[in-house]
Formats: C-alpha cells, structure tokens, sequence
C-alpha cells in the first residue's frame, strides 16, 4: 500500500480531474479520469486489492464497498464521482489483531469456501449491523440478497453475519449449530 | 470493462445544469444514481460525448407532500429512501410494495426512481407504479417546467419523452379521491434479476365504490403496458368476484409478452391475471 497520498492515476492532463477520496478514513488525492471505474481507482490506483471484480455488470456484489457508510458496487460508479465522499473497504474493517466482529464471524462459522464473494459479503453485511444490530436471519438475507455466493449455499454466511451480530452487541455469540 | 471516453461535468445548481443540457443538446447524458447508465456506458450501448453528474445539485433529492396530498419524488431521491419512508409506508401501498422489489439491496443504495423511469426499461418497475397511480413526470427545460403523463412518458423501448436540454425534475403522484389500496407484485428467477412480470394495481375507494382505479404491467411488452380497460371495468362499483375476473381477463389481454427463456407468451399471460387477482384481493378495504 502506498502511503503517498497523492496516487497519480494517469498524468495530468485536460481529460483528467483532480479529486478527493476519503478511503478508510485517509483523504487521497487522485488525478483521474472520468470513465475510470471506482473499483479500478481502489484496486489499481490505491492497491487495495481487497475489493474483487466478479462479474463486472452490476450483478454480483463481490465489488461492495461503503459510500459514506451505504453498500454500493464499486464497478457501477465512477471514481469522479466519489469526489467529496468517504469510501470503506475490507482493508478498513479490522486489522489482522483486531479484527471486525463480521470478519471474526466469518472466520468462526467459516463463512466462505473459495473467498472470492467475501469482501463484498462482508461490506453489505458491515452496512446491515450499522444499522440494525440486532436483525433477524431473514433481515441478514435480504441485506445479503445482493451478493452473490456460489459455493456455500449460503448458510454458514447467514450464521456468521448472526454472530457478528451477536458479538458486537456484546450478547454471547451462539456455537456452531445451536441455532 | 471500461466506458468509451466522455467528457464530465458536475453542476452546482439548477441554473448550471440547464445551461450544459441547452449547450450540449443530444450530446449530453444525465448522470443521476448510474445504475443503468453505468453499466450502458462499460457495455458501450451509450457513449456520450459529455455525461452531466447531477448528484451535486441541491435541490433534486426530496420526497415530500404537498399539503393537498401531491407527492414529489425528486431526481436524485434513491430507492433506499423510498423503501424506509414512513409516509410511503402508511400512505403508497403500491409504492411501499415496489421499493424492496427493485433490483438489490446495492443498487437501491445508488439508484434513484426518477432515474429508472428515465431509463424506459420494458422490465423497470418504477414506470408501472407510476402509471398505475396515474402520476406524471416534470420536465424541465430551458422554459421552465412542464408536467408529462406517465402514460405519455415512455415512447418506446429505452425512450422517453423529454426534449434535449430538459432533464427529468421529479415524478408527480396526485392527490388521492378515495381511501388508496393495491400493491405491486413481481416475478423474478432471483433477487437482482428483470421482472419476468410485474403487476401494479392502485385503486382508490369511498363509500363502498372503487373511485379510481389503475393497473400496469411490467416486462410484458416493447414498453410499460398500461391496462386501462382492466382498470375501468372496476370504477364505480365495489369490488367483486366478476369485475375481479373481469379485470384479471382484459389485463391478461393487454399484455403483449415475448416467449423468452423467463417463460412462453402463454405463462406470462396467466402469471399477468394471477397478479391481478391477487393484488385486488389486497385491494379490499377493512373498514371504512
């Protein structure tokens, strides 16, 4: 990761425009072009590689990320558009020791198999426990219902997001298929 | 994938945006929540030569009653707004039905109704509740506003009705004659996907009667299909079982479906009059 902050996307030039993103709570000032994607400004310009490409035409959420604390899909907005805005990715839920209580529940219920829909998964459900801390299994599928997932059938996902849930409401998360 | 090049502006203000829309004409492109454009843009089915960013004019982004009972939705009022709204909630059931329909929980975060609308998908569901609540579109242009009926708006597929230089202001819901009921109902594979079909049914009763009635389909037809001789066999009697038929027969009729890999003409068609049962089943008024 760079710490320079400012990222020179493309040079300078009259087809470009200087914004300012706030990203995981570090204003960055980039120089981009308008068509640039914001998924690329995060993954090529801020190598933030955290957030996945999947499908690329706005079906599948791998690409969630947080535009001042609502899920959006970083493929289907522009960067230029995220000027003035704070944007959150997986690099800025936790950190390897202290680590989100959605990132301890996918890791505790092994909320994944091949990984690659997780950052996106773990974004929208980061964005449900924003707002509702204490939802309900059909409240975590359909904050979810967005994301798409197409190894584990969904399950383990919905339990860790339920832990998760638990957890940071300081209730005692419940074990593996108490539920 | 990446869009063609385009050139970008993000106006400040009402002013702003009709001087680049009167300059620009045709060549320009409304940018609101991006969830169609977006992705027109990368698949390169629209490449204008300036894309208009208005997310930075204030002013657009209300949703509010008149003290008649006239609801304004604003340009840049997003789905998510529309899906927790207590007044749509306790006042729109047809709209507090659709706004969890539309798309996914992400692009309800971006998108935006009047945007959809624009849009003129066949498969939108916003232009369909729109319609059926008899609502309309403000345009604004560089003459000021002018209303356009929801039935005029949309004028083929992927097209609507606005002038170049006008951009779509609001969509207009009109005051109510009658106690509102109805719903929308939707058909998908999966959450995310087109409506295979979309029904929208708005009625409006006083004194035992149905006042006003509007149906419009979804994803049916070339556009939104309005099914106003559906909608007509049900005003000024109450409700029953023979104008419900009635109304189920003639929506069924109206609806000009395309066999496709979501089903044959003759599934959409049955799936067009089990929603319209349906939705006048909710249609029943309590107590008045």
């Amino acid at each position: 990761m760079s710490f320079s902050k400012t990222v020179e996307i493309t040079e300078t030039s009259a087809d470009t425009r200087r914004i300012t993103v706030t990203v995981n709570g570090t204003p960055r000032v980039v120089e981009v072009e308008p068509r640039l994607l914001l998924v690329h400004l995060l993954r090529e310009g801020l190598a933030l590689r955290g957030t996945h490409i999947g499908c690329d035409t706005t079906n599948c959420g791998a690409c969630t990320v947080l535009h001042d604390g609502n899920p959006i899909k970083s493929c289907t907005m522009l960067a230029v558009q995220a000027d003035g805005h704070e944007i959150t990715t997986v690099e800025g839920l936790g950190t390897p020791s202290e680590l989100d209580p959605v990132q301890e529940g996918f890791h505790r219920e092994h909320g994944l198999q091949c990984g690659f829909c997780t950052p996106g998964m773990m974004m929208a459900a980061r964005a449900l426990l924003d707002r509702e801390p204490d939802p309900s299994e059909e409240d975590v599928r359909w904050a979810l219902s967005g994301n798409l997932c197409r190894c584990t059938g969904y399950q383990n996902i919905v339990k860790a997001v339920l832990w998760a849930a638990d957890k940071q409401r300081g209730a005692q998360p419940a074990e593996e298929d108490a539920r | 994938m990446y869009p063609a090049k385009f050139a970008y502006e993000a106006p400040r203000s009402i002013q702003e945006l009709l001087d680049l829309l009167a300059r620009h004409g045709d060549d320009a492109k409304v940018l609101a929540g991006g969830q169609s454009l977006v992705p027109m843009l990368k698949l390169r089915f629209a490449a204008p030569e300036l894309v208009v960013d208005i997310n930075g004019v204030p002013g657009l982004d209300h949703l509010t009653e008149d003290p008649d009972g006239t609801l304004r939705v604003g340009a840049l009022c997003r789905h998510v707004t529309l899906e927790r709204s207590a007044l749509l909630a306790a006042e729109y059931p047809v709209m507090a039905a659709a706004a969890p329909l539309v798309a996914d929980p992400m692009v309800r975060s971006r998108g935006t109704m009047v945007g959809s609308i624009c849009h003129a998908d066949p498969q939108g569901d916003w232009a369909s509740v729109l319609m059926a609540l008899g609502g309309h579109i403000v345009a604004m242009g560089p003459r000021g506003k002018r209303p356009i009926a929801m039935t005029d708006f949309v004028v083929g597929p992927f097209q609507n009705a606005l002038q170049p230089g006008e951009f779509a202001y609001e969509a207009v819901v009109p005051p109510p004659v009658g106690q509102r009921t109805g719903t929308y109902l939707k058909l998908e594979r999966r959450v995310g996907d087109f409506a295979t079909v979309g029904v929208a049914v708005s009625l409006e009763h006083s004194g035992g009667r149905v006042v006003r009635a509007g149906i419009a389909l979804t994803g049916v037809g070339p556009a939104t299909i309005n099914a106003a001789d559906a909608a007509d066999v049900l005003v000024g009697k109450p409700l029953s079982e023979e104008t419900v038929e009635q109304a189920a027969r003639l929506a069924a009729e109206a609806a000009q479906p395309q066999a496709d890999h979501r089903g044959s003409v003759e599934y959409k068609r049955h799936v067009v009059a089990t929603f319209v049962r349906r939705g006048l089943a909710r249609g029943e008024v309590v107590a008045a």
